[in-house]
């Protein structure tokens, strides 16, 4: 079961590998060691962690096309999540789904999502079986504020609802819909009003602290362990970069001053001050940490380049199970 | 044997599957007889007109342990699910590499003939073959009907079941007990030696009563039932048509990249069956227009008696000499 005092370390290092593992990733698509596209969570990295915090492998949470950090948060591997982006046997899908595509059903992991809005059905599927397994576990949804102006959002969270599925909805508004403004996609400043028809519980938090992501989820998720069904949060928050990468990062095209003003909010800057202002984590600790979450990404590397290509004559493998 | 319509063997399916694991559940709008008052309504669920929802739902909670069956009742609500069917169960399980089963089954009705006009009369399996891993079957008798529809509540994959809405109240034998007909395995409904005739769902019955009336002229047709169009079963119909060295493929689907077409390419792709073909393929298909509500359009539109006839007697005079 969760812990009732999170480990606020743990969650520190998380957020840091994320983040390192993103900062990565754009530089070894950028060589040509990825193949396909990427989208870097950078920025966001408050939100997995402070969620999943309050999961455990029993809970099921289905993401994004901005996916990398949920899987981390969720206790997924980085070696097979690096084999995946590299196209090799060894990742997670054994180089068919690629970033888009990572899941890890073992952890309650149920796939990254190339669709905006696909992953919403499917999550509150998971909170279906959830509430029949009648065991206390919860489905999570991340989706983006693009995702708010899906239908499949209003389907899920009206049936979620209507039969009070053990779900939480968590919104992660990071400003830009691909690259349209949110100002100019939603009339509502607050997407979390979306919860008032649909008569759940709303809230609109800074999705850049992540202690208050912990608290906030924790409210929603032991609502639905109890079986007193959905909520939905809007965790307000802002990628640092470009919306998705292919050969190189595209040109940005965002204001200079909104993204500064976003990163002084850095969620990783802020839980570290906070940390080592509380006596929790000292300094040559948080370089101790940096160092060793380097060490793991190399290795994730070595173990990605050191993983074959998968061969042509598997092509068909995996279509039907038997 | 028993004597069961075509519908009542479906709802028989379903409940004995339902009787027999209690992981089988059911989404709906709405519900022939009264399935709650037995399964109650935890396993049998009212749900919302969300296709979108109902369509994902079935996998996710098919990737979390349990064996969703959703109906959406006819086939052009399933339209409304297009992102669900497309982007995520006929490539969820290959895209995460194999990694999870998803045993889930979409019913639906097809087919026009009763008046329903455009949107209600279409049989649009060949858009569902062509996305490759969805199984489908498509029944043609209340023998098959069950058998197949209690395989692919069986099965671990996601199949479609396309039920005939011309056939519903058509009454047959349908065998005591546990009646389970394989996924992939056509029927040769009737044995003949001059033409062979590939009828599909309502138009295997047409076809037979055709094979009748032209036996009093001497004609042998054989009439093959594919049942399943994902996976056809190539050979049995390959193998008539080396037999006979004609094939017509009577559906009310329009010709264009339908499962006529594809039958017609798979004969005539394989060197021996193309060698022994005698005369040119013949397809009776709809006019390629939305299907009209008059009466006398509609059945202008649709295949006929006459029409398959016609198509036979063509095939029989056009001898290749070989």
């Amino acid at each position: 079961m969760r812990e009732e005092t999170p480990d606020l370390v743990e969650m520190l290092r998380k957020m840091i590998l994320i983040r390192e593992f993103d900062e990565l990733a754009i530089k070894l698509r950028s060589a040509g060691k990825i193949y396909g596209t990427v989208h870097p969570y950078v920025g966001q990295e408050a939100i997995a962690v402070g969620v999943c915090a309050n999961l455990t492998d029993a809970d099921r949470v289905v993401s994004n096309h901005r996916g990398h950090g949920h899987c981390i948060a969720k206790g997924a591997d980085i070696k097979r999540m690096m084999a995946e982006l590299f196209g090799r046997v060894d990742g997670y899908c054994k180089g068919k789904g690629g970033s888009m595509h990572i899941a890890d059903f073992s952890i309650g992991m149920l796939g990254a999502n190339g669709i905006v809005g696909g992953g919403l059905p499917i999550a509150t599927g998971a909170a279906l079986a959830a509430q029949m397994d009648g065991e206390g576990n919860v489905a999570v949804c991340f989706f983006g504020d693009g995702a708010v102006a899906e239908g499949e959002f209003h389907e899920a969270l009206n049936i979620s609802s209507v039969w009070a599925l053990p779900i939480v909805f968590v919104c992660e508004n990071n400003q830009y819909a691909a690259n349209n403004a949110v100002r100019v996609q939603h009339p509502t400043p607050d997407l979390s009003a979306h919860a008032t028809p649909y008569r759940m519980p709303g809230i609109s938090i800074d999705g850049n602290d992540v202690l208050g992501v912990y608290d906030t989820a924790r409210t929603a998720v032991d609502r639905a362990r109890a079986g007193d069904g959905p909520t939905l949060i809007e965790c307000k928050t802002y990628r640092w970069y470009f919306h998705a990468m292919r050969h190189a990062p595209p040109p940005e095209t965002r204001p200079a001053a909104e993204i500064a003003e976003w990163r002084a909010r850095d969620p990783i800057a802020r839980l570290s001050a906070d940390l080592l202002a509380r006596g929790l984590l000292a300094a040559g600790d948080l370089e101790k940490l940096r160092q060793q979450i380097q060490a793991e990404l190399e290795a994730a590397v070595a173990f990605a380049d050191a993983s074959p290509f998968p061969d042509p004559s598997d092509l068909l493998v995996d279509m039907f199970a038997q | 044997m028993r004597q069961l319509s075509f519908s009542q063997a479906l709802d028989e399916a379903v409940a004995e599957e339902m009787r027999r694991d209690a992981r089988v559940i059911t989404l709906a709008t709405d519900f022939t007889g009264d399935p709650i008052k037995e399964f109650g309504p935890k396993r049998v669920r009212f749900s919302p007109i969300s296709e979108s929802a109902l369509t994902g739902m079935g996998l996710g909670a098919a990737g979390s342990g349990y064996r969703p069956i959703v109906n959406w009742r006819m086939v052009t609500f399933s339209f409304v699910a297009m992102d669900q069917i497309v982007n995520q169960a006929s490539k969820i399980r290959y895209m995460f590499g194999g990694q999870a089963r998803f045993p889930v089954t979409y019913r639906c009705s097809t087919g026009g003939g009763m008046g329903l006009a455009a949107q209600h009369s279409q049989s649009p399996y060949s858009m569902w073959m062509h996305l490759a891993g969805l199984k489908i079957v498509l029944p043609a008798t209340p023998a098959d009907a069950k058998g197949l529809l209690k395989s692919a509540i069986r099965d671990d994959n996601p199949v479609i079941s396309f039920e005939c809405s011309r056939l519903n109240a058509v009454s047959g034998p349908v065998p005591d007990g546990d009646h389970l007909v394989p996924i992939g395995v056509a029927e040769v409904k009737r044995a003949g030696t001059d033409v062979t005739v590939v009828g599909l769902a309502f138009y295997v019955q047409e076809s037979l009563a055709v094979a009748e009336s032209l036996a009093n002229e001497g004609v042998s047709v054989e009439v093959i039932d594919p049942r399943t169009l994902v996976p056809l079963d190539v050979e049995t119909i390959r193998a008539s048509v080396r037999k006979t060295g004609r094939l017509v493929v009577v559906d009310e689907a329009p010709p264009t990249c339908s499962a006529a077409a594809e039958i017609a390419a798979i004969v005539v792709e394989d060197p021996a069956t193309f060698h022994a073909l005698r005369a040119p393929v013949q397809r009776v298909c709809a006019a390629p227009v939305p299907v009209p509500y008059s009466p006398t359009l509609e059945a202008a539109a649709l295949p006929d008696r006459g029409r398959i006839t016609e198509a036979i007697r063509r095939v029989l005079v056009a001898n290749r000499l070989s």
